[in-house]
């Protein structure tokens, strides 16, 4: 089925997506000029392939769940903001905190995601092609943040327990972020990740792993004279 | 919250649907600034006159026109709603000191060879709508759409703000050191209207600019200065910049084609752009000066 946003109001398209007849069994949806409107097929909550044809503004995909959303263009601020399932692919750039706070599902952006990346995420997947931004991966608690290009200044301040893969260089690493040791499961999930996001020319084994040195976990009494 | 957009022709080719493309962009803003609105036009012709902008408030048009015909060199005086724009040859030290002192109750909001400047408070549609910038042509034009947080709604506290000859600036954010920076900056000579964080970024680059600095190197001197959550875009009479402070929460995307640059806070405002789809888009890099035409 075919929404264009000329046509149509936001509001119905996504009412109609987020209230999907089941006796009808349509699960393939087409949006078109979307000229960059904000919380687009946001609140989904069944499966169903949807393609979007053009830029989409803030908070694209936000909590969705199941749903498998390709936008054809760029994202602006919080693409996927707290995904719980699904899968969201951005065929070009995304703006700020793309992933915030998502509990799940995989995010896919092809090109660069600007600051903010993973902020918060709390299980999500996201890989992205190009670079990220600075503070990407802030307070990030669980999940994987896979970044095929350069990762920007303080990458994963006081994070918890998420993995950081980066293949190219980082400015520099926020508090409490320290690279560490690739064993053979991580190569092994971190290639099932590159399989899903379609890259082949990239080797697992030339990503760097990045994660918590877990020293901001308890209050230290050496620490008292900074606060 | 606040909006801001800017256009900078590359080429004549969008010269007359300047008021057009940008009125549709500020339209676009009002969801992130529906308290005031304003904007700038860039204006080629006729560039050996100075043009005053003037917002007349409540002083009646005849009036003011009886009193300026005897004190400013054969002027020529068009009106849009409440505001003016009066061209004379005078030069701007003389016409400053009599709108100053004959015309307590007007406002003088930008003056040049080449800009326009036109603000008031009320939604962005209908500002838009009385100023008739769909009519308007030229080389390059900023605009404002306000969602007031640091001074009151009042047509002073509306931007573009305009402290120097052909310059003016839009801001989205808020600066924290502001009076500090007032202060220092009437101390070397600076006039400030308003108690608006805004009009001390607008006179700290005019304060710059004055002592011959370029743009650019205003601009990135004012990432160490201006302290606070910006992306500004200012104006001069060729051309304009965007910059973003380094910790970028404040949002801007910007559409390249071969015939113009085009910048807002969200792509939406865009959208209506000519092969905008096949511009070059992208978001400005925090702490990066980027700069057309000047």
């Amino acid at each position: 089925m075919e929404l264009d946003l000329k046509k149509l109001k936001l509001r119905s398209i996504n009412e109609t997506l987020q209230n999907l007849d089941r006796k009808k069994n349509e699960r393939d949806f087409k949006i078109i000029n979307p000229e960059g409107s904000h919380a687009l097929c946001a609140g989904l909550t069944e499966d169903m392939n949807i393609n979007i044809k053009g830029h989409v503004g803030y908070y694209c995909g936000g909590m969705n769940q199941k749903a498998h959303i390709t936008i054809e263009g760029n994202a602006g601020t919080g693409v996927a903001e707290n995904m719980m399932s699904g899968k969201i692919h951005v065929k070009g750039n995304a703006s700020q905190s793309a992933g915030a706070t998502a509990h799940g599902g995989l995010l896919i952006i092809d090109g660069d995601a600007s600051s903010r990346c993973g902020i918060s995420m709390k299980g999500v997947d996201i890989v992205v092609k190009g670079s990220v931004g600075h503070m990407s991966g802030f307070m990030s608690q669980s999940g994987n943040l896979i970044v095929c290009g350069d990762a920007g200044e303080a990458l994963g301040d006081s994070l918890y327990e998420t993995n950081i893969y980066i293949k190219g260089k980082v400015k520099s690493l926020g508090a409490d972020c320290v690279e560490k040791k690739m064993d053979s499961n991580h190569i092994k999930k971190l290639r099932k990740y590159l399989k899903e996001a379609n890259i082949k020319n990239l080797k697992a084994e030339s990503f760097k792993r990045y994660g918590s040195a877990r020293k901001l976990y308890n209050f230290k009494i050496d620490n008292l004279s900074s606060y | 919250m606040c909006g801001i957009v800017g256009v900078y022709l590359k080429t004549k080719k969008f010269e007359k649907d300047l008021g057009k493309i940008l009125s549709g962009m500020l339209n676009n803003m009002e969801s992130r600034g529906p308290d005031s609105a304003g904007f700038a036009i860039y204006k080629t012709e006729n560039e050996k006159k100075f043009k005053y902008s003037i917002c007349l408030n409540k002083l009646n048009f005849d009036d003011f026109r009886k009193e300026i015909i005897k004190k400013v060199k054969k002027p020529t005086i068009n009106q849009y709603s409440d505001h003016i724009i009066l061209t004379t040859s005078d030069e701007p030290k003389k016409v400053i000191k009599v709108i100053n002192s004959e015309f307590t109750n007007i406002s003088l909001v930008g003056y040049g060879r080449s800009i326009e400047i036109f603000k008031q408070v009320g939604n962005p549609k209908d500002v838009v709508k009385k100023f008739n910038l769909e009519t308007f042509s030229g080389s390059h034009g900023i605009g404002h759409t306000r969602m007031a947080t640091e001074s009151a709604i009042t047509t002073d506290g509306s931007h573009p703000y305009s402290t120097g000859e052909d310059e003016c600036l839009v801001h989205n954010g808020s600066l924290s050191n502001h009076n500090n920076l007032r202060r220092e900056l009437k101390k070397q000579g600076n006039i400030f209207n308003s108690e608006n964080d805004t009009e001390v970024a607008a006179g700290y680059v005019s304060n710059s600019l004055s002592k011959n600095k370029s743009l650019k190197d205003t601009l990135i001197s004012g990432l160490k200065d201006l302290d606070g959550f910006y992306t500004f875009i200012t104006g001069t009479r060729k051309g304009f910049a965007v910059v973003r402070d380094e910790i970028a929460c404040k949002p801007a995307v910007i559409a390249e084609t071969d015939d113009y640059v085009s910048i807002a806070s969200e792509f939406q405002a865009m959208a209506h752009l000519p092969s905008v789809n096949s511009a070059k888009i992208f978001e400005p890099e925090p702490g990066i000066v980027y700069s057309w035409g000047n």
